[in-house]
């Protein structure tokens, strides 16, 4: 599987310089809560809740546990937990919370801001032995599963009956479908079939208390009451622990094309978006764009050649000089009107000058080998040591101009260079969905240093706040946005949501230090 | 270089080699409703290699033609050909449900190679779907031509010669032939670009003749029958066993059953 999200192997030696630092120290100014310390008693307590292989306190099997996938933030935790009902989640919330013992619950641990690893020594919830699909049903689509599924375990089972699971990203050979509603992940067809807001039907969720909330029907209408389950959606773990998801599919789209574009600058790349939307209409499914730096960074981790390049080299000479690129997908149910949809509208932006040159897909493999340009970067951005991700949602006008402002920033200080080794920073890139206003900068770096994070913050959320934007569009708020919340929501919001956080865990035990 | 080389390139439209094929539910052939189909990926290397020639050897090539056996819908691989820079194309149409063996399938192309005046043929070493590996050798011997298969390199050498090499087991086999000759590719041949858009527009006005197999004056007859298809036995799980004693005993009763 080309598009299976690799964690990264390769060694990478300031990588791991750099990753000895844990969360705690980082951070001086967070202290630990007031929660109870873990000791033999509880871990007596935890064995009889679950067999012996469902609970890690070796140090060495715990490190994974304790880390991000991108180093960046490493806690110190002793006990991991991995109960395989939602029974025995059920039972560990209700002792955790009587001891006042603090718990991170964890997926695929592939997130990006901190979220799903402990800060101090708070026991991780993995979901990881809960990942059986409970039912489909083939007539209304409706799937529901274990949290713990792994994403693409689930869209290839739901592609042997004819469905597509409505969301898709980079992780999805890692991440777990639980994580992914926690998180209220966008990925890469929003654009096609909408938020997890609208898609999720109902979930079974273990309150901090150890109460279970099942709504795991398969009601598309249901106007009874407050609709709760949206309060988990996005909530990160703060309020309940997401055991089960019951979710609506639509059917697989029998025909996919993918167009890989080059254009002349960030202007053209909205009219470009605006053409598809009229043009294509319902068969556009996604609409990527990236920046010409970040191809010149995934080249380098890619290998390959180009695809917009014709001679037999490959890597970073690959790369045209176009300044932005747009990765198109088209997704309906008949070729032929597809093909022609998609001619018309290439010949449109062609003739038009709104595009300069392209290319589209003549297989799947050369479909697959096209989105390894898009979700590749991700890998890309830190194959150097390090990456800073800022995942912002801006009117599209003013969306490209928070990289030219960072750029220009990371070079007035001096941080930046892609030759200097002894630059901290080695480039910042932009890429993401158009199609929804999304765009992911990232500021690629040979280390995490202070300097670049004081250089980087709170300019970027300065930037997005006059700009009437979100601090985070996907990505969450974890760890890492959690104080910035301020400039996206305002302090009424804010004060509603920490009464909710008050009234679901009194005790605040449920991922803690993050979210608000 | 006394004579100009003429190419002709044959190729199939098969389900997308990306895909998982399912048998149907009557075990006659291959589950063909709502399944992407593209150019052969061998013929694609055929229709790649050519352009390459084209490029590489100035004033050399005089016409490179592309031709397919099938319905309306193999156009598209047409097209594809077309757009990597053939510059004409012919489909023989037949019935979209007909199969149609390796022999008639070389009859016809002899027939289209006699049209043409073609000397050069190239074209992928099988089909994916029947990974028959036929063709091409049928094609030469019906023709009477040299034929080079599997080939990894085509090196144009001088007047008139041919240099194939072809990987073998331990090392590089080396033929050499004179026009007019049939050449079969291997995946190491070279790797397929992606084809740039003006390259597709230009590809819709160049010529796309249909003609069928009455036309050429070829009767299509069928010798082989297709009794039933399978799909191979699933593997059985694996047992895990505790020791080597475990082990053993195990092996020994698996020795007996068999």
């Amino acid at each position: 599987m080309l598009r299976l999200f690799t964690r990264s192997t390769r060694n990478i030696p300031l990588c791991q310089r750099f990753s000895s630092t844990l969360t705690a120290d980082k951070y001086p100014n967070i202290k630990r809560g007031d929660f109870g310390k873990i000791n033999d008693e509880d871990i007596n307590h935890f064995s009889k809740i679950l067999s012996p292989n469902q609970l890690i306190t070796d140090s060495n099997d715990i490190t994974g546990y304790n880390q991000d996938w991108m180093k960046k933030y490493i806690g110190q935790s002793k006990l991991v937990l991995k109960p395989k009902t939602t029974e025995q989640v059920s039972e560990i919330l209700k002792y955790c919370n009587q001891r006042k013992l603090a718990v991170v619950p964890q997926g695929g641990n592939t997130g990006l801001v901190g979220g799903s690893v402990p800060v101090f020594d708070e026991i991780v919830i993995s979901l990881a032995s809960m990942n059986n699909i409970r039912s489909f049903d083939q007539s209304s689509g409706i799937l529901k599963v274990d949290a713990g599924v792994i994403l693409e375990n689930a869209d290839n089972y739901l592609s042997e009956n004819g469905y597509i699971f409505p969301l898709d990203l980079g992780a999805k050979g890692s991440c777990f479908v639980g994580g992914n509603v926690a998180t209220n992940a966008g990925g890469l067809r929003l654009l096609r079939y909408g938020s997890l807001h609208g898609s999720v039907l109902g979930l079974e969720v273990v309150l901090a208390d150890g109460t279970i909330y099942n709504s795991m029907h398969s009601l598309r209408k249901d106007n009874t009451g407050y609709d709760l389950k949206q309060l988990f959606i996005g909530s990160e773990g703060s309020l309940g622990i997401i055991t089960g998801v019951s979710i609506l599919c639509p059917a697989r789209p029998k025909s996919v094309n993918v167009a890989f574009l080059g254009l002349e600058n960030y202007e053209q790349v909205t009219k470009c978006f605006q053409k598809a939307k009229s043009e294509l209409g319902e068969i556009l499914s996604a609409f990527e764009f990236m920046d010409k730096d970040s191809q010149l960074l995934a080249a380098q981790t890619l290998k390959t050649t180009h695809p917009l390049c014709q001679d037999d080299i490959e890597g970073i000479e690959s790369v045209p000089e176009y300044p932005f690129y747009v990765l198109l997908e088209t997704s309906g149910s008949n070729k032929e009107h597809d093909d022609i949809k998609l001619e018309k509208f290439l010949e449109d932006v062609m003739e038009s000058e709104i595009v300069v040159d392209g290319t589209v897909s003549q297989d799947e493999q050369q479909l697959k080998t096209l989105w390894t340009w898009r979700e590749g970067i991700a890998e890309a951005s830190q194959q150097f040591g390090g990456v800073y991700k800022y995942d912002v949602s801006l009117p599209l006008d003013s969306m490209y101009k928070l990289v030219e402002s960072v750029k220009e920033r990371l070079n007035e200080l001096e941080l930046s260079s892609t030759e200097d080794n002894k630059k901290p920073v080695y480039e910042a890139v932009g890429y993401g969905h158009i199609g929804d206003g999304n765009l992911h900068l990232n500021v690629a770096v040979r280390e995490y240093n202070k300097e670049v994070e004081k250089a980087l913050e709170p300019f970027v959320y300065e930037f997005i706040e006059s700009h009437k934007g979100s601090i985070s569009a996907e990505h969450g708020l974890g760890f890492q946005k959690k104080n910035y919340i301020k400039y996206s929501k305002s302090e009424t919001e804010i004060n509603m949501m920490k009464d909710l956080k008050k009234h679901y865990d009194p005790n605040g035990i449920l991922n803690p230090y993050k979210y608000i | 270089m006394s004579s100009k080389i003429k190419i002709l390139v044959p190729v199939k439209r098969v389900i997308d080699a990306a895909l998982k094929p399912r048998i149907n539910k009557t075990k006659t052939g291959i589950e063909s409703q709502g399944v992407k189909f593209s150019i052969n990926p061998f013929d694609d290397i055929a229709v790649e290699e050519a352009c390459k020639i084209r490029k590489n050897n100035k004033g050399l090539v005089e016409s490179i033609h592309a031709v397919t056996i099938g319905s309306t819908k193999a156009k598209e691989v047409l097209r594809t050909a077309l757009a990597r820079g053939a510059d004409t194309s012919t489909l023989i149409e037949i019935n979209e449900d007909k199969q149609i063996e390796p022999l008639a399938v070389s009859k016809i192309l002899k027939k289209i190679v006699e049209k043409e005046g073609s000397n050069f043929v190239i074209l992928g070493k099988q089909a994916i779907d029947d990974d028959s590996n036929q063709v091409g050798q049928m094609l030469a011997g019906l023709l009477g031509w040299s034929q080079a298969t599997n080939a990894a390199k085509i090196i144009i050498e001088n007047d008139n010669l041919i240099k194939v090499e072809r990987e073998i087991d331990g090392g590089v086999e080396v033929i050499e032939a004179p026009l007019p000759i049939v050449i079969t590719t291997d995946l190491r041949l070279n790797e397929p670009k992606f084809i740039k858009l003006p390259m597709m527009m230009k590809a819709k006005k160049k010529p796309l003749g249909v003609l069928k197999p009455e036309d050429l004056n070829v009767e299509i007859n069928d010798r082989l029958e297709t009794i039933s298809l399978d799909v191979p036995p699933t593997r059985k799980a694996g047992v895990m066993v505790k020791n080597v004693d475990e082990l053993i005993s195990k092996l020994k009763e698996l020795e007996k059953q068999a």
